[in-house]
């Protein structure tokens, strides 16, 4: 591994110029000495160079999606157009302040009104907010709004939610985090919502139903009227998760399905750049009767032209951003948007539901699936064969894949599935592509016959071998001392 | 279509290797009946060129701070940034990876992270730091959750001097959880200490105190440390500025038990007011209550060094309905162009911009000062680089007669009740003929 950036610093160097002060008065006779620290922040000491030597070496050490297929389950690792990164760069974008007066900020606040009612569209919702700034704030935002319909109709024992067994983590996390309380229910034998279990969990405590379709099996939850039907009739409320909202794009609009609520990933869907772990975006769109509570302000329109909307202030959930949530990474969603306009985007769906059925028939001669209908987006397929027969873990077969130039897919999720792996591999990527991975896989797959003691050991060709994750945590090591 | 790859001969040949004959027959799971009838109503595809174009006239109605001569902070500030920070930033080895779960393939992520948390270590003198939050917004929320899981107590103190849209999310995040929050009132631009003391007892979980506080006013740290740490188990959250910190008291200095706060002024765009990123900080006997990712040294099979995300047991993916926090995605990149920047600057670079800052903010104060009818609205409070002025005529009409000379005097105070008063902030971009222009247009235009 590279030295860390502490180690390369060397006393008084400097990779900054700064515009010399004309104020010579002391800093003491501006602020009293009192607030002034004691000693120094050790910040490491460098030339340009070296920062970008040290930059560049950590870089190649990253697996990217320019680098090689990402085949990461309910991610949606598609491309990321170079054009948004240059158009987001724009000083206009970049420099605004988001407390500039409305009439400088016109084109900023046109194009996120565009963005929401496009949303609107391609959800089916009546109207979106674009301020939460992750898929997990999404869902806060959208169970707020759960307790804010409830809580006006004076309904506040309603603190039960439903989620299925194979619901994302974020799912229940968030529950916690609102104040309500998690009921998982068991997924049926087709790895769908269990009607009857669900029947038996109905009562007047219920607030809302979380569900993610298609599911995190890739697959359309078909009964999805019933469930509807279902949780209207104790006045609850149905919470779309959109992390998989790729395999739906003018096929299928939630909100007129009976979904209420739905969250977006720019980041995945909208081929925002996942950043090494975020920026991402999580807007929430919402049905008629529930368009009072959503956060403000929103961007609405008058004859004066474009602005920041407080009219719902009173009913609204209130703030969920210190401003008005990660604007730049909604401008790169609006131009992804507008370039593919409706038919554009069909075919993203299409593309990405015809690659994923592709990969899964290639790969099921090879490792189990257990639900082998044709999926949506994404598939789950499985390392127990190779388990039983020849001792090699999912894990081993993901870190193999490392070796071969491949990311992991998503490994042991959804927890239903024993050994899971869960293969997206988006719609930009081509036939010979998929094809490659495929090979890869197989050659696994053989090689868990042939040399089972190699998978333990994988990957063998990376930066670092296989890292040690109960050290990490055993001799906790968060920060690096530096020696003065 | 633009970014898919395949042509419609070879998704053809896809299909017939699946086995269907075209489309419809592979989505069969998707009731007809809930299908959508012809196409979404959105705008006709368009090419690179256009949508440049359609961009750029968007652009052009807007009045950026290159542009303008902008004094606008409240939250964000527009420091200067080097070149070098946006080509890292903006490599795709880092832009399009994932979060770094795969440690074998994601080693340039997690040791920027790792170096990120340790340079917040510095910065503040705490112990561990994660790899960030949303904003500073929600990472005081979260802070405030934290103490609950520390010590149980369901009551916190806000100051009043706090951020007002940071008190809105922190209400957002805590309503419904049982948490009670009181304020601390304010007494000529900083929290009341008497009467913080007064409302102390042992009901109290944590006490926020924000310094710089909204108006850009210095609070007094020590003092909190007396007050807030004198009986029970109440703990001290400092929401801080991590420019200032480069001159002003780590909060080690007065004993924070957690630190955070908004991070965007290391090296990033203000973007409208976002992405920004939180910053989060604690003492170390609190690792295992922390919200978000931490990345730890470790060492591979070999024995090399090597870094990986640790005390993954405390997060959603892992604990589900247990778990310390909900948030999964953060705000990596940006965290990515704060350690850059760090880097590129130094200990000697941070410091001279921070008191490049304070320097010149205080000298525009004490000019403004001496023109008509403009006051310190704190004359008594110390201040880092914002300041907020009373004014002879309502801000709003100094503000527009200024905008037609290119030039944002400030953040129109009206917005938070306080109409005659304008909220100045001031970075090391300002020179003297920038703050000069600023003085020349206020005497001008505040007239009756």
């Amino acid at each position: 591994m590279p030295k860390n950036i502490f180690e390369l610093s060397s006393p008084g160097r400097k990779g900054f110029t700064l515009p010399t002060c004309e104020i010579d008065t002391p800093l003491e006779q501006f602020i009293p000495a009192k607030y002034h620290r004691k000693s120094i922040a050790k910040l490491p000491e460098l030339s340009e160079l070296d920062v970008m030597r040290h930059f560049i070496a950590l870089s190649h050490l990253n697996h990217f999606i320019e680098k090689g297929l990402y085949p990461l389950g309910s991610c949606t690792m598609k491309y990321n157009p170079k054009l948004h990164e240059a158009l987001v760069r724009h000083s206009c974008f970049g420099n605004i302040h988001p407390y500039q007066p409305e009439s400088t900020l016109q084109g900023a606040l046109e194009l996120l009104y565009e963005l929401q009612s496009d949303l609107a569209e391609i959800s089916g919702m009546a109207n979106v907010t674009l301020q939460p700034v992750a898929g997990a704030q999404g869902e806060f935002t959208g169970l707020k709004i759960i307790e804010a319909y409830h809580k006006a109709k004076g309904n506040t024992h309603k603190k039960k939610i439903i989620m299925p067994d194979s619901a994302h983590g974020t799912n229940p996390a968030s529950c916690t985090l609102a104040g309500f309380d998690v009921v998982e229910l068991k997924s049926n034998s087709e790895g769908r919502v269990d009607l009857e279990a669900l029947r038996a969990v109905i009562d007047d405590n219920v607030a809302g139903f979380m569900l993610t379709n298609p599911n995190t099996l890739g697959l359309f939850e078909t009964q999805i009227v019933e469930i509807s039907e279902l949780i209207h009739s104790v006045d609850g409320l149905i919470y779309m998760d959109g992390a998989n909202l790729n395999a739906l794009l003018g096929i299928v609009q939630p909100g007129k399905i009976g979904f209420d609520i739905l969250h977006f990933n720019l980041h995945k869907t909208f081929t925002t750049p996942h950043g090494g772990g975020g920026p991402g975006c999580g807007p929430v769109g919402v049905v008629d009767k529930l368009l009072p509570y959503l956060p403000v302000p929103m961007i609405a329109k008058n004859d004066g032209g474009y602005f920041f909307d407080y009219r719902n202030e009173a009913t609204s959930i209130g703030k969920v951003h210190s401003f008005y949530g990660n604007f730049a990474i909604m401008v790169r969603a609006y131009i992804y948007i507008k370039m593919l306009g409706a038919k554009g985007l069909r075919r993203v769906s299409e593309n990405a539901i015809i690659n994923a059925n592709y990969l899964m028939k290639k790969l099921e001669p090879y490792y189990n699936i257990q639900h082998k209908e044709y999926c949506m987006h994404e598939f789950v397929a499985d390392g127990t064969k190779q388990k039983k027969l020849n001792g090699v873990s999912t894990l081993d077969i993901a870190k193999r894949l490392l070796d071969k130039g491949y990311h992991a897919p998503t490994v042991y999720f959804p927890l239903i599935i024993p050994e899971a792996m869960m293969i997206e591999p988006t719609e930009t990527e081509s036939k010979q592509s998929l094809d490659a991975f495929a090979e890869a896989m197989i050659a696994i797959a053989d090689e868990c016959e042939k040399d089972p003691e190699m998978l333990h050991e994988a990957p063998l060709t990376t930066p670092v071998r296989r890292v040690d994750d109960v050290r990490a945590v055993k001799v906790l090591d968060p920060r690096f001392e530096i020696k003065d | 279509m633009p970014y898919i790859s395949n042509t419609d001969a070879e998704r053809l040949e896809m299909l017939k290797l699946i086995g269907v004959k075209d489309f419809d027959e592979l989505i069969q799971a998707v009731p007809p009946q809930l299908r959508i009838k012809g196409d979404l109503k959105l705008d006709d595809p368009k090419s690179e060129l256009e949508i440049t174009r359609k961009i750029q006239e968007k652009t052009c109605r807007n009045v950026c701070s290159q542009s303008a001569n902008s004094f606008l902070g409240a939250g964000v500030y527009d420091h200067f940034i080097p070149a070098a920070v946006d080509t890292i930033v903006s490599r795709p080895e880092f832009f399009t990876a994932y979060t770094p779960y795969q440690a074998e393939v994601s080693q340039g992520t997690l040791q920027y992270i790792y170096e990120f948390q340790t340079m917040i270590c510095e910065l503040t003198g705490m112990e561990i730091a994660n790899a960030s939050m949303y904003d500073g917004a929600s990472a005081v929320a979260e802070a405030i959750l934290m103490a609950v899981r520390k010590n149980r107590l369901k009551k916190a103190i806000l100051p009043a001097t706090m951020h007002p849209d940071f008190v809105k999310v922190i209400r957002t995040y805590t309503e419904g959880t049982g948490i009670e929050l009181v304020f601390a009132p304010e007494k000529d631009g900083l929290i009341d200490l008497g009467a913080l003391e007064a409302m102390m007892d042992e009901t109290i979980g944590s006490v926020v105190m924000q310094s710089p506080n909204f108006y850009g006013n210095l609070e007094d740290g020590f003092e909190m440390d007396r007050i807030v740490h004198a009986g029970g188990k109440a703990l001290l959250i400092a929401c801080v500025d991590p420019i200032g910190l480069a001159i002003l008291n780590a909060p080690a200095e007065y004993n924070a038990d957690i630190v955070v706060g908004e991070g965007q002024a290391l090296g990033n765009n203000i973007n409208m007011g976002g992405p920004l990123f939180g910053f989060f900080a604690s003492k170390l006997d609190m690792a295992r209550q922390m919200p978000g990712r931490i990345v730890g040294g470790t060492l591979d099979k070999e024995g090399k060094r090597a870094y990986a995300l640790t005390l993954q047991a405390r997060e959603q993916h892992i604990r589900r309905d247990k778990s310390t926090s909900n948030i999964c995605s953060n705000q990596a990149l940006c965290t990515l162009a704060a350690t850059v920047y760090m880097s590129l600057m130094g200990r000697q670079g941070m410091v001279e911009v921070a008191s490049q800052s304070a320097k010149k903010a205080h000298w525009l104060a004490s000019e403004i000062c001496k023109l008509d009818g403009f006051t310190m609205a704190h004359p008594n409070a110390p201040y880092f680089r914002e300041f907020v002025v009373n004014t002879p005529i309502p801000a709003a009409t100094i503000i527009e007669r200024c905008q037609v000379r290119g030039i944002y005097p400030g953040t129109d105070m009206a917005r938070f009740g306080k109409p005659n008063q304008l909220m100045i902030a001031v970075t090391e971009k300002k020179d003297r003929e920038l703050l000069s222009d600023l003085i020349t247009a206020l005497k001008e235009v505040s007239h009756a």
